[in-house]
Formats: structure tokens, C-alpha cells, sequence
């Protein structure tokens, strides 16, 4: 018998009332009882700090976690574009209504219309409370928020400071964070990794988490827990993602009961610089608006070697203005990407490693003038050459798709709660809003939704209507997590293995990578699950012992995480197989019109996967949760 | 090419360290610093030593984790750059490069190249936010801002907290650090009703956390990887004098 329920726990009524029928419903904690509650937030980047400083300013006692030594240092610092919102301040026809439409429509059909209308509703608030803890957003002349197209959108909702968005808002969220732990209402905890979930009669009760100075493994007690643990692309080794990304607080509460929904809706973004050697640690991203002007091209001839200025007009392919005419170089993420990995697996990539194709702006550069792409492009192309040591002004970029972004994550109800009572998750760490694709500076939007604006109320209305005591983190339960914790650890000191943990990831990311990256089939879904449990057997046998545990080891830090990993991309094939269809990033080869483009199957999957831990060596149970497009009319999405 | 590496080698906190040398072959002039060292520690833990450790996560500069002084130079020797941007381009075949942990009384070495920098968290925790609970804030654009203000406030938000700047000053001061949040935040109207208490509240966790004093000799504004202005210590020093001042608030 499964322990897994899946209720999304939609309110009822028309979706525009929703929320608000939900916000009055709920229930509310009193002042004097919201003292007494102790709540864990996990991860401090934009959806863990906001929920952790807006929880502490409500009254709850908050405890917050990150392996980072600074929750400025999260990985939310390096967005760049911006942050979307439904303001209409351009006076361009945008609407709640048409951010959620778009949003629903980017994911191809595969979110929740209820949660999806709720995050383009409370859009317009993030901005405000940006703004006011002095976010300094880019302003027009005469004061007023100034706004961009972003990735496509037919409205300018963009919302953005210069090329760092992302390390704005998430300083707005820190200082915010910073004035609680000022007044001694939020206790952080730096460079401290969660490592397991405890659960104390059926509720998420407590963390057991590892001080990655002095190694202690140590347990902690609260009324609920709240994941804000950031999303898994460093499965495959080489993304955008910083190094330390990782999926292991998700996966360790998956292995507690909380279901994984949707884990093979990745992003895979098409501009990224391409890797230079094997030395490779990871990959940058350079703004998608380069696309705007420049021109994609490879060779028609395969291996062609000569430089890009020797080949003539007449022996370029710019794949993407001939295979989608309308769209040409601005064709989806998901498509770019794609085209971007055929041209180089005939063999016609370009740059030292031929995976790479030419975005080149010789014509934007004639037609315009060099002046003019300077002021638009000038510090992309500074951070471009800075990089790759090219002059992108005389040299065609090279470019290279990087996965980016996970759609998919835990499973989570409308209240932003997984289905392990008590347990929350929020931003790019859970599933819910994104579908099978996410619409550029929708994830900055979201992390601070959820954080700001749904998860104080929807984390209240839990603990007003649970039953509170005063747990200690010395019960049995704790105990016994943080023996296993322990146990877990110790399996790798043991061995005399040679192999690096460096050397497994690259493996397994690269094996990710083909099976389950841009293009997928059953053969190679099938493949890859035949290989990876071999893959993981010989990391146990193989791995170098990471050696002492009582100090700063990044060695041991990568183990741990590397192992949660394996088991993981098993999760991921899993899904990506189970899903015999093609729908926003998650292409299946088998599923595609004669032109190549994915092809839904709505008749039987418009729905959410959500797995359910059996076992290391027992394939995970599908749970389906049936998505009701009440609304959005579901439509084939046409880019030619 | 083939370098030769001299790195700061120390245990934890209490302990005293030592340089050592370690060669560093076949590395490709498109590594950055950090992929060396990434290169050096796959051979360290491949012989079951303990690798190197050192703060890092974006790789890009921007998260401000990197931290290392790398031939005399916070960052390393090319304007602008945080060592994670430093590419191996910028040495000779066969140099030797000397690695080193940000130096500072408050910024003690935990490990190796790896410092505790969580004094400049507690100088923001001081004051260096906008006392603005979520909900209830007003229309983003009920306030507005003039372009230039916006632009100059984000000139000094663009500090991405990585403490060259105490590395480099000879008095250890975090004066450019700590001007560069005052600054942001007494450019915005938003900032105007805790202005003053944010300047001393600021400067005096500063003095707290055992930051030297300022001397005006620039060399923080000179390996800062965002370029943060000089203009804006002066800034900092007048919002101080402005403080006192009583009808400031
Ligand atoms: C290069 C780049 C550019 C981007 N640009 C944009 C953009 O322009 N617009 C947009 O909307 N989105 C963008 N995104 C996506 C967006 O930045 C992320 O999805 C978002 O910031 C994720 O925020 P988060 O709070 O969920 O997670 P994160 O910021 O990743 O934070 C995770 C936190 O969890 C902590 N943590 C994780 N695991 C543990 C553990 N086991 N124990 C303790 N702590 C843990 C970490 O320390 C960290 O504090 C971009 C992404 C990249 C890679
Ligand atoms: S690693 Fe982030 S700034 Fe260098």
C-alpha cells in the first residue's frame, strides 16, 4: 500500500477568486502562539530568505540553513535577465490574465492552472516590495520603472537592474533577512547542510544537517520544514548552475516519503559559451537577447576546420532561419537547443571541441554599425572576450546550449506543502508552477511569490490547524536519522578505490546528458537505466575515501552529493521514459511532426508524474496527479 | 603549460601554516584559477591527501565566494576580475604563482585559502537594510526615482560582498565595503527615514568587528572585481558628519 496521496487541495470557486477565497478562509496563528512555533527553513537564496525574513517579521521563531557561508552567496546571485510582473505599466496590453496564459502556454500545457493564476496575481506585489527596500531597478528618465521584452513575450513585463537582477533581488531578500536576524527572531545557520528529513508521526518535524567547519551532524526540531533548495541541474555535470547546486535535500525528503513530480522537465538554454577542454567546471550563460541580432550558423560540410571568415555565404547553414522562417535565430529555448545538437552530432560544430555553433553579428555589424551593437551587446561581448580571448566584433561567437533550469522537483499541493505533512517547498526546489518549460524571468518571479506572499500564509494556516508541542531534537527518530546519516558517510571511508568524485560526475553528467538532455528516446532512456546502477556500483566500489570528517572536505561534501545524484538521474530516465510523449523542454524523439517540432499527447498525459521512493534498487512508483485545464485552451504551439 | 604553486597550507584556525609548492602540469591557458586548483586537488585527492580548500560557487563573479590573493593581488593580477575570472592566459609557461587567503584580523582563516568573512554580514545586519516588512508596500512606481539616482544607487549596490577591499587596504579597513551599502541606500528615497542610524549603526559594527580605519589610499577601489568608486568612502564619511548632525535622523 502507498503512503502517497496526491490532492492538490485546489480551492474551489472561479479562478480569479481563488486566492482570495483562500486567504479568507484560512486560519491564522495568534500572536502569542506564533512565538511559540519554530519553523526550518532550508536554503537561503531568493524563495528561503524572503520566506524566512517575512515568517520572522509575522512573529515565528525561524531557523535558517544554508551550506553557503553568506545567504548573499546563493545561486539566485547570478540571474541576470530579470524578474517578470503583470503591471502593464507600458500600457501594452498586459494582464494577470495574460501572464498567467503565457506562463501556462510556455509550460506547454502542463501546470496548474490555480497555482500558475495565483503567482501571476501576486506578480505586482514583488515589485512593490522591491522597490520598496531599494531595489534599484532600471528607471526611465523621468522616474517611473522602466521595463523590457524578455524571451519572446509579446508585452514588455520585464522587470530589471543592468545584467544583475538577480543579485539585486536577492540582496532586497538578504537585508530583509538580515534585520530579523538583527532582532534575533530568524537564527542562521551557515555552512551547514542539510542531510536528511526527520519525521516524527507521519509530520516533517526536523533536519539533521552536517557543520561543514567541524563536521558535527547534528538534529533539529521545529513545527514545519521548509526546503528552498534550488533545483538539480548539475546532474549533468556542466550547466549554468554554481558548483555547489545539488539535489540533495529534495532527494533525502524524497527518500523520506515526499513524492518527486515532473523530474525530467529540465531547461536546456541555447546560449551558453562552450566548454574550452575537459578542465571545463562549468558552463557560463550569456544573454538570450544576443539572439535578437545575431545570426546561428554552422558549416554545410561536415568537419570543415577552416576559419569562419573563410567560409563562403553559399557554405553556411543558418539552420534555424531555414528550418523556422517566421521565427528564425529567436526560435524557443527548447528548439534552438535542439537544432544546436543535431548540426554538431553530423559532425558540423565548430571550436575546439566541435561542440559549438557560430552566432555571428558581421551583418547586424553592417547593417548598423559597430557603435550601435556596442551599446546594445557591449558588456556581453566584454564578458564574451574575456572568457574566450575572441573579439566577437571580428570573430563569430561560438555558442553552445547548458542546462540552465529544473521544471520539475517535489511534489506540492496548492499550499506549497509536498505530501509529507509539514514539509514545504518552495522555489526552484519544488514543481509547481513552470510545467514542462519555463518562460525566461519567471523564476525569480516565483521564488519570491512563493517566499514573500503565499508561504507565510499557507505555512500559518498549517500550524493553526495542527495540534503544537514542544518537540526536542533528542527523540528516538533523531537519533536513529542521524545514525544513518552517520552510516552513510562511513560507506565511503571504507574502500581503497582510486576515482575521483569529479571523475564519476563527469561520467554520469555526460551519460545524462545523451540519454536524457535535449533529445530523448526509449532506446536511450532504456540504455541509460541499465547503465547508471552499474555506473553507481563502481563509484561505491571505485571512489577514493574522502578522508576527515572533523574539517573543512570539499571531497567528502562532493560524495555525499554525487551519490544522491546517481540515484536521482535514475528517477529522472524513469520519468522521461514513463512519459511517452513530447511537451515543452522534454523532447521525445519518437513523438515529433514531420517538421520536427515536439507532439503533445494530451489525451493521455496532461498530467503530473510524481514518484514515490520504493528502494535504492527497486524501480520508484508513478503517482499521477490529472491537470485540469479549466480554462486555457489547450493549443499546439507553432513556431515555423 | 606547466606552472609551479605556492599555496598557503593551514589546518584550521589555531594552527600556524606554511606555503607549499606544488607543480601544476599540462593545464591549458583557457583554465581559469580556480580550474587549476580544481586540476592540482583531483591529483591531491586521487592520492588520498587533503585537497586544497578554497571558497567558490558561481564561477562567473558575481556570487563573491572566491577569495584568495593570487601573486600579492586580492583576486589576482587583471582589473576588474574575481579569481574565478582569471584565466591562465594572463601567465607565462612555466611561471610560479603564489596563492595566499585573504589577510585580516577580521577575516580569520579557517582553512587553507578559505576565511571567515561573516563580519561583513554583521555590519549589514547593523543597518544596512530598508525597515520595510513585506506586505502593504505602495506602487512601485508611486515613488519615482529619477534615471541618474537609480543608476548611481546601483553603481554602489554592485559590491558583490567578496572582501578584496579589506584585503588589499594595508589597515584592513571595510570602509569601501561598508560605504557601498550606505551609499545605495542614502542615494534612494527609500533609505531616507534610517539614514543617519543606518550610517552609525554601520560604521560602529565596523569598528566592532576590528576593521581598520581609512586612509584614503585607494588600493581597495583598485582590485575591487565591480570597480566600486573612491567617491563613494567620501560619501560614506559625509552621511557619517551628517549623522551627528541634529536634525539628522
Ligand atoms: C546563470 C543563470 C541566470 C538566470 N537568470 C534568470 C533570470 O534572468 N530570470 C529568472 O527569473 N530566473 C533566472 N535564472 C533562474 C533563477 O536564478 C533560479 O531559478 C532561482 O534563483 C532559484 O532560487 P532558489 O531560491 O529557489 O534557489 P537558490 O538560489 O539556488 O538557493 C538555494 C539555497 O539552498 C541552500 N541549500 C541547498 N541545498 C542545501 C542543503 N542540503 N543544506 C543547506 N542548504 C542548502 C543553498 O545554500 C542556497 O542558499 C537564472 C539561472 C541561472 C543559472
Ligand atoms: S566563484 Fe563566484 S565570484 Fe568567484
Amino acid at each position: 500500500m502507498s503512503n502517497v496521496q496526491l490532492d492538490a487541495k485546489i480551492p474551489d470557486g472561479p479562478l480569479e477568486k481563488k486566492w482570495d477565497r483562500y486567504q479568507a478562509d484560512m486560519k491564522l496563528v495568534s500572536p502569542k502562539n506564533k512565538r511559540k512555533c519554530r519553523v526550518i527553513v532550508v536554503g537561503t537564496g531568493l524563495a528561503g530568505a524572503s520566506a524566512a525574513a517575512s515568517l520572522a517579521e509575522q512573529g515565528y521563531h525561524v531557523e535558517a540553513f544554508t551550506f553557503h557561508d553568506s545567504p548573499r552567496r546563493a545561486h539566485s546571485i547570478a540571474a541576470q535577465g530579470g524578474i517578470n510582473a503583470a503591471k502593464n505599466y507600458q500600457n501594452d496590453g498586459d494582464s494577470v490574465w495574460r501572464l498567467f496564459h503565457d506562463t501556462i502556454k510556455g509550460g506547454d500545457f502542463r501546470s496548474r492552472e490555480a497555482n500558475v493564476y495565483r503567482l501571476a496575481q501576486v506578480s505586482n506585489h514583488i515589485i512593490d516590495q522591491c522597490v520598496a527596500q531599494g531595489v534599484p531597478f532600471a528607471r526611465e528618465y523621468g522616474g517611473q520603472l522602466a521595463n523590457r521584452s524578455f524571451g519572446g513575450a509579446q508585452v514588455s513585463r520585464t522587470f530589471y537592474c543592468r545584467g544583475q537582477t538577480g543579485q539585486q533581488l536577492l540582496l532586497g531578500a538578504y537585508s530583509s533577512l538580515s534585520r530579523q536576524i538583527a532582532t534575533g527572531q530568524v537564527r542562521q545557520h551557515t555552512r551547514m547542510e542539510m542531510l536528511d528529513l526527520v519525521i516524527v508521526d507521519g509530520r516533517a518535524r526536523g533536519i539533521v544537517t552536517r557543520n561543514l567547519v567541524t563536521g558535527e551532524i547534528k538534529s533539529h526540531a521545529a513545527d514545519a520544514v521548509v526546503l528552498a533548495t534550488g533545483g538539480y541541474s548539475n546532474v549533468y555535470y556542466l550547466s549554468t548552475n554554481a558548483k555547489a547546486c545539488n539535489v540533495t535535500a529534495a532527494f533525502r525528503a524524497y527518500k523520506r516519503g515526499a513524492a518527486l513530480a515532473n523530474p525530467c522537465f529540465t531547461q536546456i538554454h541555447p546560449t551558453c559559451v562552450p566548454a574550452s577542454g575537459d578542465h571545463q567546471s562549468k558552463l557560463t550563460l550569456m544573454s538570450e537577447s544576443l539572439r535578437n541580432d545575431g545570426r546561428i550558423w554552422v558549416p554545410k560540410k561536415q568537419g570543415d576546420k577552416r576559419p569562419a571568415h573563410e567560409i563562403p555565404a553559399a557554405e553556411r547553414d543558418y539552420y534555424l532561419e531555414r528550418k523556422y522562417p517566421s521565427f528564425g535565430n529567436l526560435a524557443p529555448r527548447d528548439i534552438s537547443s535542439r537544432s544546436a545538437k543535431e548540426v554538431c552530432d553530423e559532425g558540423r560544430g565548430v571550436g575546439p571541441t566541435g561542440r559549438g555553433v557560430y552566432l555571428d553579428f558581421a551583418d547586424a555589424i553592417d547593417q548598423f554599425g559597430q557603435e550601435t551593437i556596442r551599446q546594445r551587446y557591449g558588456n556581453l561581448f566584454d564578458m564574451y572576450s574575456h572568457i574566450t580571448a575572441e573579439d566577437p566584433y571580428t570573430t563569430p561567437m561560438r555558442i553552445y546550449p547548458a542546462p540552465h533550469y529544473t521544471m520539475g522537483g517535489l511534489w506540492v499541493d496548492y499550499n506549497l506543502m509536498s505530501n509529507v505533512p509539514g514539509l514545504f517547498v518552495i522555489g526552484e526546489a519544488n514543481f509547481s508552477d513552470h510545467g514542462a518549460n519555463r518562460l525566461g524571468a519567471s523564476a525569480l518571479m516565483q521564488g519570491l511569490a512563493d517566499g514573500y506572499f503565499i508561504l507565510p500564509y499557507t505555512l500559518g494556516d498549517y500550524l493553526a490547524r495542527t495540534q503544537r508541542d514542544q518537540l526536542t531534537p533528542d527523540g528516538a527518530e533523531f537519533k536513529q536519522t542521524e545514525t544513518e546519516t552517520k552510516a552513510h558517510i562511513q560507506r565511503f571511508q571504507t574502500g581503497s578505490g582510486k576515482r575521483t568524485a569529479t571523475s564519476f560526475h563527469r561520467e554520469l553528467g555526460e551519460l545524462m546528458i545523451e540519454a536524457c538532455g535535449m533529445s530523448r528516446s526509449a532506446e536511450g532512456l532504456q540504455g541509460a537505466l541499465e547503465r547508471i546502477p552499474q555506473l553507481r556500483e563502481e563509484f561505491y566500489q571505485d571512489i577514493v575515501p574522502p578522508g576527515k570528517e572533523d574539517n573543512v572536505n570539499s571531497a567528502l561534501e562532493h560524495v555525499g552529493r554525487l551519490a544522491d545524484f546517481f540515484e536521482f538521474a535514475e528517477v529522472m530516465c524513469h520519468d522521461a521514459l514513463t512519459r511517452d510523449e513530447s511537451c515543452g523542454a522534454h523532447f521525445r524523439a519518437e513523438h515529433q511532426t514531420e517538421q520536427g517540432e515536439a507532439k503533445r499527447n494530451d489525451q493521455d498525459y496532461c498530467n503530473v508524474s510524481a514518484w514515490e521512493h520504493t528502494g535504492v534498487d527497486s524501480p520508484p512508483q508513478l503517482h499521477i496527479e490529472p491537470l485540469k485545464l479549466e480554462t486555457v485552451k489547450l493549443a499546439v504551439r507553432n513556431y515555423k | 603549460m606547466h606552472l609551479t604553486l605556492h599555496v598557503w597550507r593551514q589546518n584550521g584556525p589555531d594552527q600556524s601554516g606554511q606555503m607549499v609548492t606544488y607543480p601544476a602540469r599540462n593545464l591549458s591557458p583557457d583554465m581559469s584559477v580556480l580550474e587549476m586548483l580544481d586540476h592540482v586537488n583531483e591529483q591531491l585527492i586521487a592520492d588520498g591527501d587533503e585537497p586544497i580548500a578554497f571558497d567558490h560557487d558561481c564561477r562567473e563573479g558575481i556570487c563573491g565566494s572566491c577569495s584568495m590573493v593570487v601573486n600579492g593581488l586580492p583576486h589576482g593580477p587583471q582589473k576588474a576580475s574575481t579569481t574565478c575570472q582569471i584565466f591562465l592566459r594572463n601567465f607565462r609557461d612555466g611561471d610560479d604563482i603564489y596563492i595566499e587567503p585573504f589577510r585580516a584580523t577580521a577575516f580569520p582563516i579557517m582553512k587553507d585559502l578559505m576565511v571567515d568573512r561573516s563580519a561583513l554580514d554583521r555590519i549589514i545586519q547593523a543597518g544596512g537594510y530598508v525597515s520595510a516588512n513585506t506586505g502593504g508596500a505602495p506602487d512601485g512606481n508611486a515613488l519615482p526615482i529619477p534615471q541618474h539616482t537609480a543608476e548611481a544607487a546601483m553603481d554602489a549596490a554592485a559590491c558583490i560582498g567578496c572582501g578584496a577591499c579589506v584585503a588589499a587596504c594595508k589597515n584592513a579597513s571595510a570602509m569601501l565595503f561598508t560605504a557601498a551599502k550606505v551609499s545605495q541606500l542614502a542615494t534612494l528615497p527609500q533609505g531616507e527615514a534610517e539614514r543617519g542610524e543606518r550610517a552609525r549603526r554601520m560604521i560602529a559594527q565596523m569598528d566592532q568587528e576590528m576593521f581598520g580605519g581609512c586612509t584614503n589610499q585607494g588600493a581597495c577601489s583598485a582590485v575591487c572585481p565591480k570597480e566600486i568608486g573612491l567617491e563613494w568612502i567620501a560619501k560614506l564619511n559625509r552621511e557619517h558628519i551628517r549623522s551627528k548632525l541634529p536634525q539628522a535622523t
